[in-house]
């Protein structure tokens, strides 16, 4: 079912904007694509580039952010045994977005990007972590405000570089509010490698994110090495948020909304949480892109506006439910 | 078989156990007594090899491999609420996984012979959070019993059990060692229920042994009273030692009366 609902949502995306594309054509010139298939479709010229050039790789990037946004979500969850741990909420993005920032804002080339923002990323969730086991105990506050800290200080320095480098700043600026719009295949082909790298980790790692539920000294118990599960889990969450903030800016909540809502419907274990929140984040991201692309048609929200809309709630739905349960 | 040679464990400095040394054979129940802080979680602990000790832990001259030769039941088992029976005693299967692999079907068939030989049929696709003190208990005796591993260390199995739950577990282990020869050993507050199923028992204090034997030989208000002071008495019927707490001043004729 979750690969149909993607399907349908997918074909949305390609179908809906400022100029409307038949389905039966659409699906019909996606056929055509298909090796050793020709299929005469009714498309023009400039529909057909509109299709394949504009709308797909959109409908594509957004698949691809969102169910690696989600399932780094759901991996963070795990490994710090946190229902509110995000990539955004730990101070990965933020981090992540400060190392891009500082490639975009030293000119470097946008290939950089991707691994200056997993640097970035990688010392902001060590940071985080580091400084809610000094500050006292594994509590869920405890590591959120750890996060809100390091996300503070990391936007802190990237508003100082902003400002040094002022011809950057719409730039960067339309960067940090996230946004698919000018992504382009290029983009997809420097996304696919580390999401799938990323995926296969978290995917092959979810029956040991169930084991650390237990506890680490009842994981160690069943001959599990806790730390470095723990360590192959962030690297791997990193990476993919590094990947996904470097090509769409700072997309929030997607990490939390996916793997909870889940979590709600099936039950509490990583081994289906995972591979649903792949599937589950890219029909999500798709479908707030479509409402960024619609809703203040002909303009454009940035689509982080959309997801910290939705997501703002929700945040204090679970936030209020583990009170309640605690 | 399970050896402790020489395990001494300190924490920041401070000796907390030992040297101890134990041997439990094959099908033998060992019952571990003392009072609070004795250091008996802490021995069975050193012996799955999450606290670093001195000395060494094997089976039979053998190495230990964490999880596969010993099943470990903690004092206070964290349950993740929402996380159902099932899917909570496969968890003990991942010992014979690797990091990467998933469960076959022999995996899957000692769990559904763990969830059976527990009683938890009926409850296997139930949320842990729905159980009773009993029910998860049983979960968690039953996760552990799907390690299939040859020594079962069990840490206040029955401390959220009332007497008649407490019994069940109980008779379920000996049937257990009895018939698959597993090699037990307990650490129990309840010191009578520990010298009923036992075959021999060590009591701990300060970290040490303080003495070894049958429930008779140590069960004996000479040797339990300098370690758990003085309000114990032992009465000795047909079932072996009763150990009945008693209170220092409980004459009730001095208390007013009006």
């Amino acid at each position: 079912m979750a690969a149909a609902i993607l399907v349908v949502v997918a074909l949305a995306g390609l179908l809906v904007g400022s100029v409307a594309l038949s389905p039966v054509e659409v699906i019909k010139a996606l056929a055509d694509r298909l090796p050793f298939v020709t299929v005469e479709h009714g498309l023009s010229e400039v529909e057909t580039r509109l299709l394949f050039e504009l709308r797909m790789p959109r409908v594509v990037i957004g698949g691809l952010v969102g169910a690696v946004l989600a399932v780094a979500g759901a991996g963070y969850q795990g490994v710090f045994r946190n229902p509110l741990a995000d990539p955004y909420l730990l101070g990965v993005a933020a981090g992540a977005g400060l190392g891009a920032t500082a490639v975009i804002g030293l000119g470097a080339g946008s290939a950089a990007i991707p691994l200056v923002a997993f640097v970035g990323g990688i010392a902001a969730v060590g940071a985080t972590y580091a400084l809610s086991r000094t500050v006292g105990g594994r509590t869920t506050t405890t590591l959120i405000l750890a996060g809100v800290a390091v996300a503070a200080f990391a936007t802190a320095v990237q508003t100082f570089l902003l400002q040094r480098n002022y011809e950057t700043l719409r730039e960067v600026y339309s960067w940090i509010l996230g946004r698919l719009v000018t992504v382009g295949w290029s983009e997809v082909w420097t996304l696919i490698p580390y999401a799938l790298a990323a995926a296969t980790v978290l995917v092959l790692m979810r029956r040991l994110l169930d084991v650390l539920g237990l506890g680490d000294e009842e994981a160690a118990g069943l001959g599990v090495d806790v730390m470095r599960v723990r360590r192959l889990v962030v690297l791997a969450a990193t990476l993919a948020t590094a990947a996904a903030v470097s090509v769409s800016g700072l997309i929030a909540f997607v990490g939390i909304i996916v793997p909870h809502t889940i979590r709600l419907l099936t039950g509490w274990s990583y081994r289906v949480i995972i591979p649903l929140s792949l599937v589950y984040g890219a029909s999500f991201l798709i479908l707030a892109d479509l409402g960024a692309r619609t809703l203040v048609a002909p303009a454009e929200l940035p689509i982080g506006v959309v997801t910290a809309f939705l997501g703002a709630p929700f945040f204090l739905l679970v936030l209020r439910s583990m009170r309640g349960s605690s | 078989m399970i050896s402790w040679r020489d395990v001494g464990v300190s924490f920041s400095g401070v000796s907390v156990v030992g040297p101890v040394s134990l041997t439990v054979g094959d099908g033998e129940w060992l019952g571990l007594i003392g009072p609070n802080g004795a250091g008996k979680s802490t021995l069975l602990k050193a012996a799955v090899g999450i606290v670093a000790h001195r000395g060494s832990v094997d089976l039979g001259g053998r190495e230990r491999r964490a999880g596969a030769d010993i099943a470990w039941m903690p004092q206070r088992p964290l349950l993740p609420d929402e996380m159902t029976v099932a899917n909570y005693v496969l968890l003990g299967r991942t010992p014979h996984l690797g990091y990467m692999g998933s469960e076959r079907s022999h995996d899957l068939e000692s769990v559904g012979r763990a969830i059976s030989r527990l009683d938890l049929i009926d409850l296997s696709d139930r949320p842990l959070s729905t159980l009773s003190g009993g029910e998860a208990q049983r979960a968690v005796l039953a996760r552990a019993l799907a390690q299939e591993a040859p020594v079962l260390l069990l840490d206040e199995p029955t401390s959220s059990l009332d007497i008649g739950h407490a019994l069940e577990v109980l008779e379920i282990l000996d049937e257990l060692r009895r018939h698959e020869g597993l090699t037990v050993v307990t650490a129990l507050h309840d010191l009578t229920l520990a010298g009923r199923f036992a075959d021999r028992l060590v009591l701990l204090d300060n970290g040490q042994v303080a003495a070894e034997g049958s429930a008779s030989e140590v069960l004996t208000e000479a040797t339990l009273i300098p370690s758990y002071g003085a309000g114990i008495r032992v009465v000795t019927n047909g079932d072996g030692p009763t150990v009945i707490p008693t209170r220092r001043h409980s004459d009730r004729s001095t208390q007013p009366t009006d």
